[in-house]
């Protein structure tokens, strides 16, 4: 905390430079926020040319008719995962590194659950029936297959998205309120005042208020860890190989919250610089994720390995042809690039001068989520590509409108960033307080 | 008519005194505004345990058993045997009850936390200050009339930086 001991901070001046990051947007906000825009204009585009003319656009071929959305899908319920991971379980373990990050990483839960939403209606061919997987009453009487991996993910996402945005909004009432307190204009008064729901940060508030948060933190923890097992088991349901393995859960989550905090990583060095909050984001804080990301990456790693083992093990030419093929066939350079990016990268972090220097660990996040996604990639793509029959073998290429819209989803969840960091709290300001020493009359 | 008077302070060991003296005069009705929880002020005065915990338990309970009912009587009532499965087949429904006893367990406990914090015992406007969000904490105490001058005494000899009155 060498930063911190120069310019100490003050309640006063945590109150101040959290309200300063809302004033009016520069005009380097606005040269992100328009191309940001454009770009979901062209994700928008592609998805209805698609609409028009099909899902052969999608780079849909025999047999191999689940790619890059569902791709996308698994890599964005991913990102979402280190945000709850570092409100509530880190919350429980009074991990003090999370004050200053968590709701940066609630945002991006937030945000990312929105856009991975997304994808499967637009993976649907006619995207306006996607309500028949929600159970409602019908004409028919019929109601979904409850038995279904693919119901269960409606179910695990909407709690998911419910929930994390709930503990979004309910951390950020104190904060709101002292944003209301602080500004002038009319209008803006007027909106925060709403969004506070009239906090006024007396004892009584804050004891319902902690025992509310608390409880939260104890409901969002198990449902992190099922979001990401029911999203494995869309695929360990299916008997292809390459899919069908009980590994999966702890797999998925153990790389979501890899990913997850690799995007944290990327995103708050930037918003650090822009804003000034070299004071707030230290490099102590950076160096816990990092130590996190040694922890998750040693996991990732293992399940690789104990993916191969299994496929030799069990004896089944299907499994052990399809592990084979990863690492040799046609797709071998997407194999060893997300090798690459998350077993080999990652183990420059057990350096503590690589886990505190910015620079570095911008790089090492952004090419931990490259291989993020290639991981989803390659268990999605590779194994629909050779299953049981030879026969019918094919190869998958991305084709533009896929790619597209995977670059509007990108877009997508980098404009509801940059209009967060302008309209609310991105720093938690009764959390920073709360780490601050307590003013006492002796000093 | 009861009053109101409200005391600010810097300092958390003077609140915290403050809060002493005053419950040891038999004020108990005043509310301590801080911007940051702080569980001192909250063991001084030591109120009973707050009621959020019976809404999340509440709705937890709500949850599981609409999860469980919902399954099993939606599949009975019109019976198709999928993927060589029992019609009620309790494991995969186990995926389905337990996101339901999450996502009502946190709807309720939202609204136990609005309900008790936020329009339940509303704490008098007028005492509130827009600093007690910012750098400084503040005792409002509402007693009756005669009694105003006594309580400011107290927040003057614990080190108030500022008094005020109002009607509570």
């Amino acid at each position: 905390m060498s930063q911190t001991q120069q310019t100490p901070l003050t309640y006063a001046r945590i109150t101040e430079d959290v309200v300063r990051m809302l004033d009016k947007p520069s005009m380097k906000w606005w040269a992100l926020f328009i191309p940001t825009v454009m770009l979901v204009g062209v994700g928008a585009l592609c998805f209805f040319y698609q609409v028009a003319t099909g899902l052969g656009v999608a780079g849909y071929r025999h047999p191999v008719f689940w790619g890059v959305y569902i791709t996308d899908f698994v890599f964005w319920v991913g990102i979402a995962h280190s945000g709850t991971l570092i409100s509530a379980i880190l919350y429980l373990f009074r991990a003090r590194f999370r004050m200053s990050i968590y709701r940066i990483a609630e945002a991006m839960t937030v945000f990312a659950v929105l856009t991975a939403g997304l994808f499967p209606i637009i993976h649907l061919g006619r995207p306006w029936n996607f309500l028949w997987l929600i159970p409602y009453p019908n004409s028919r009487e019929l109601w979904i297959n409850f038995k279904s991996p693919l119901v269960w993910d409606v179910f695990a996402v909407s709690t998911y998205l419910t929930v994390s945005s709930l503990f979004f909004i309910i951390g950020m009432i104190p904060d709101i309120a002292a944003i209301r307190d602080k500004v002038k204009e009319v209008p803006r008064k007027i909106i925060y005042s709403i969004l506070s729901f009239g906090w006024k940060g007396s004892n009584r508030e804050w004891l319902h208020y902690t025992r509310a948060y608390l409880y939260f933190a104890a409901l969002a923890t198990p449902l992190v860890l099922s979001v990401h097992s029911v999203v494995s088991w869309d695929f360990a349901m299916g008997n292809v190989p390459g899919w069908h393995t009980t590994i999966f859960p702890p797999y998925f989550v153990a790389g979501a919250i890899f990913s997850g905090l690799a995007m944290v990583i990327t995103l708050t060095i930037p918003i650090r610089k822009i804003f000034h909050l070299e004071d707030y984001i230290t490099l102590d804080n950076y160096d816990g994720m990092a130590k996190l990301i040694i922890l998750t990456s040693c996991i990732v790693a293992y399940a690789y390995a104990a993916e191969f083992f299994m496929a030799w093990y069990s004896g089944s030419p299907y499994e052990w042809g399809q592990f084979v093929y990863r690492a040799t066939g046609e797709y071998a350079l997407f194999y060893w690039t997300m090798v690459i990016c998350n077993c080999v990268v990652p183990i420059v972090l057990w350096w503590e001068k690589v886990r505190k220097n910015i620079k570095a660990l911008f790089v090492i996040s952004i090419l931990i989520n490259i291989g993020m996604w290639f991981e989803r990639f390659n268990i999605i793509v590779i194994s629909l590509s050779r299953d049981f029959e030879p026969g019918a073998w094919g190869v998958y290429k991305i084709s533009l409108v896929e790619a597209g819209i995977t670059i509007g989803s990108f877009a997508w969840f980098f404009m509801f960033f940059l209009l967060f960091v302008k309209t609310l709290p991105a720093i938690s300001i009764a959390e920073m307080k709360e780490i601050l020493p307590v003013p006492k009359k002796g000093g | 008519m009861d009053q109101g008077v409200v005391g600010i302070y810097s300092y958390q060991d003077s609140v915290l005194e403050a809060v002493g003296k005053l419950k040891d005069a038999g004020y108990s009705n005043m509310r301590v505004f801080s911007p940051f929880p702080n569980h001192e002020i909250e063991e001084a005065i030591d109120l009973p345990e707050s009621p959020v915990r019976f809404f999340t338990l509440f709705g937890g309970l709500l949850g599981a058993t609409c999860g469980i009912g919902f399954t099993v009587l939606t599949s009975s009532s019109w019976p198709i045997a999928v993927s060589a499965k029992p019609i009620v087949s309790i494991i995969p429904y186990m995926v389905i009850v337990f996101e339901l006893t999450v996502l009502f367990g946190a709807l309720s406990t939202f609204l136990g936390l609005i309900i008790n914090s936020l329009i339940r015992k509303r704490t008098p406007v007028r005492l509130y200050d827009e600093r007690f969000s910012d750098d400084k904490f503040g005792i409002a105490v509402i007693c009756e009339k005669e009694k105003l001058g006594a309580v400011e005494a107290i927040l003057n000899s614990t080190g108030a930086e500022e008094i005020k009155f109002d009607e509570a």
